[in-house]
């Protein structure tokens, strides 16, 4: 993905960021550590207001590439709606106001000359429910690449369908049967084809709102399975509610409370260490 | 429970579990009865309702299905060359423009019109019943009055018929009809009788010979209307005026109707004026029809100076009643698509135009097809604003286009119920019920296939 090293923005980073811990103690995940890593997303002071009511408070934070960032919080906290600002699906409410700054790659995406289209073909996003359209697996893929025009021939797209259905593991169910509809797919297999469609357009950047709420335990180990082979390549936002699945997919967790970020830090040190009495009581289940 | 011993108080605890379930069990009863009182209800109502539908079609087809078949009497009519003494036809290489040459056929048809073609059809009777010859009025009575343009159009079509005897069926007068059929007291006196003793006796002799013969007849689909040969009065005028108006409210209510429930529902800020103007659509939904006529009257008539009586003018204020119905049933379909599915496509980076073009509207097709077929069977049902537009009037042609003077099926079905000779329209009347009645049967089932079909078809 990207090749920019450290940019001038990373020294912007919010004093949220845990820049002077201890590597040894609160290594991520994946045993690398990614707060090295260039800033994809940069987010700075968001507001965002549904008509009158505030639903987001100045909320700071920065995204790496290829790290995966969970966003925890009890319901109505905001993390849902802080990730739908990330590709401006918030226009589609009616009264949805946003105000700050967040820049993907540096650029301004509420940049009123930033064409949306080009956003959402750079920021795929898949939702809490599976949503696949109720057409033909195939055709499901083959829809955003078609619309953006990424193809010229049938072959080519055959391609693309092909490797987004393997890339989100899902080839090997559906090979024999890709005219099939996509919606008679199991629930598990229906989100890891709306992932498989987010990937088609070759997105950057994927925006998980909740995708495993809606599935049973092996389906979301899959899906979670899927989040670690994705991380090589793509930068992923995911929201849940689960916070044991934060910590088996996340480098980075944020934590969100009545609309204001709370604190922002490694996996490790959130859900183990953390500096805020607010985090350590919703991680310990005093609340939530 | 006063006492306090504890095997008393277990035993007062059991008495008053005891005392709940049969409370509930009481109740259990109660709420049984009301169950089946209430399946009980609803099957009567179903029971009374079909019984309804059943009781409308079998009185409707019972009076309507004898329609179809019409008495027609069969004679060899003899083209003799002394009646029928006209010139030789005009030939068209004599002339030297196709325009002099239709002018002068015009005029030779219209010679036609002035042979005595009675004088043939009396003739041929009086092969059947010799006393007909002497008393051409009460023979010619037997045969519906237009059957003379007929044999008239026979010759103007094949001059060389002249001279030569030609097996024809011919409709009978419709009072004939009635009086073979048995629509009409034999025993009342030759004073409130419509045919002269003489032609009723005839008509007898001929039907017992099998000269007159109950058969399926296409008059009442092929002809218009008409009052002079009450016999050969068809529907095809008002049919095809029903049709010009249908397709003129397809073309006009369905690209409107969707493309405004469409903005409604998928673009309008919801502000004060689209507030207003959904209580306006919701509330002409429910504007009798008979004021969209006057409408109709005083702006497209009035005001636009199109035709009185044209389908055009009947199918704009159709347009106009149909509308709302469309509007209301679109955005009711397009609410009930899940919005995830717009969410989907514009995760994808469709625009909103696109998302709904590509996945909205395709699974809305079923729903807004129906409701317009709906809207159209409505249409085609509405009688009350085409009476303001002067679509009520007698009209004795078939319209080539939808400016021409036209009346619609109700309507006509209207005009018959009124007619004074009742015997034979109540008849009539009943066969166009069925046609139409058939018509939206059809549609209907139209809406119900293509329903089906493109709700399996991905």
């Amino acid at each position: 993905m990207s090749t920019e090293t450290l940019t001038p923005n990373v020294a912007e980073k919010p004093s949220t960021l845990p820049s002077g811990m201890d590597p040894n103690s609160f290594a991520s995940k994946s045993g690398e550590d990614k707060t090295q890593g260039a800033v994809k997303i940069h987010a700075k002071d968001v507001c965002v207001y549904y008509s009158e009511n505030k639903a987001l408070h100045e909320v700071s934070l920065d995204i790496h590439t290829n790290e995966v960032m969970a966003f925890i919080g009890p319901s109505g906290c905001g993390k849902s709606t802080f990730l739908r600002c990330m590709n401006r699906m918030n226009d589609t409410v009616a009264g949805a106001r946003v105000t700050g700054l967040i820049a993907v790659d540096k650029q301004d995406i509420y940049d009123p000359s930033l064409d949306v289209v080009l956003l959402r073909a750079q920021v795929g996003m898949v939702f809490q429910k599976p949503n696949p359209f109720p057409k033909s697996i195939y055709e499901n893929i083959a829809y955003g690449p078609r619309l953006h025009g990424l193809v010229s021939s049938s072959g080519e797209l055959d391609e693309i369908v092909e490797s987004s259905l393997r890339k989100a593991g899902i080839w090997d169910e559906v090979k024999d049967r890709l005219d099939a509809p996509g919606t008679g797919l199991s629930g598990g297999q229906q989100q890891r084809l709306c992932i498989a469609r987010a990937i088609a357009v070759s997105p950057d950047i994927i925006l998980m709102d909740e995708p495993c709420s809606a599935l049973d335990p092996i389906a979301t180990a899959r899906i979670e399975e899927l989040i670690h082979e994705l991380k090589a390549n793509y930068t992923i936002v995911i929201v849940t509610h689960n916070m044991q699945q934060a910590a088996r997919v996340a480098d980075r967790t944020a934590f969100f409370h009545l609309g204001h970020l709370i604190e922002v830090g490694p996996t490790d040190q959130i859900f183990i260490n953390p500096k805020e009495q607010r985090t350590e009581d919703y991680v310990t289940g005093r609340y939530g | 429970m006063n006492n306090p011993s504890a095997a008393a108080t277990s035993s007062s605890t059991f008495k008053g579990y005891r005392a709940i379930e049969q409370k509930v069990k009481g109740s259990l009863n109660g709420r049984k009865r009301a169950e089946s009182r209430f399946v009980i209800f609803g099957i009567g109502a179903v029971a009374v309702a079909v019984s309804l539908v059943f009781i409308l079609f079998a009185s409707v087809i019972s009076k309507g299905l004898p329609a179809f078949w019409q008495t027609q009497i069969e004679l060899d009519i003899y083209f003799s060359p002394e009646v029928v003494q006209v010139e030789p036809p005009p030939v068209e290489s004599n002339f030297e423009s196709p325009a002099e040459y239709i002018n002068a056929r015009q005029k030779w048809v219209n010679s036609l019109g002035f042979v005595n073609f009675n004088a043939l059809m009396v003739d041929a009777v009086a092969k059947h019943i010799p006393e007909a010859a002497d008393s051409p009025r009460s023979a010619i009575a037997l045969i519906t009055s237009g059957e003379r343009f007929a044999l008239r159009d026979y010759v103007a079509e094949d001059p060389s018929i002249i001279g030569k005897t030609v097996r024809l069926s011919l409709l009978t007068d419709a009072n004939v009809d009635v009086w073979l059929k048995g629509n009409i007291d034999r025993s009342l006196p030759d004073e409130q009788q419509q045919l002269s003793a003489t032609t009723r006796q005839w008509a007898d002799q001929l039907y017992e010979k099998g000269v007159i013969k109950n058969k399926f007849s296409t008059a009442l689909f092929m002809n218009p209307d008409s009052r002079s040969s009450l016999a050969a009065a068809g529907l095809a005028g008002a049919f095809m005026g029903s049709l010009f108006m249908m397709i003129i409210v397809i073309l006009l209510a369905v690209p409107i109707g969707v493309a405004s429930a469409i903005y409604l529902e998928e673009f309008a800020p919801k502000n004060k004026w689209t507030d207003l103007i959904e209580v306006n659509i919701n509330n002409l939904a429910a504007v009798p029809s008979i004021v969209f006529g006057l409408l109709g009257a005083a702006v497209f008539i009035l005001w636009f100076k199109l035709p009185l009586s044209a389908p055009v003018v009947g199918g704009l204020v159709l347009t106009l009643m149909t509308l709302p119905t469309v509007i209301i049933a679109t955005r009711s379909t397009l609410k009930a698509i899940p919005p995830s599915i717009r969410e989907g496509a514009m995760a994808v980076g469709a625009s909103k135009v696109q998302a709904i073009t590509d996945h909205v509207l395709p699974l809305a097709l079923p729903g807004i097809l129906t409701a317009t077929i709906i809207g159209v069977a409505q249409a085609l049902g509405e009688t009350a604003p085409l009476l303001l537009i002067g679509m009520s009037a007698f009209v004795a042609s078939i319209p080539s286009t939808p400016f021409d003077q036209a009346t619609a099926l109700p309507v006509q079905i209207y005009l018959w119920q009124g007619n004074e000779l009742r015997n034979f329209f109540e008849g009539r009347t009943s066969a166009a019920i069925m046609v139409l009645l058939g018509l939206l049967l059809t549609l209907n089932s139209i809406a119900v296939v293509l329903r089906k079909k493109l709700e399996t078809r991905w």
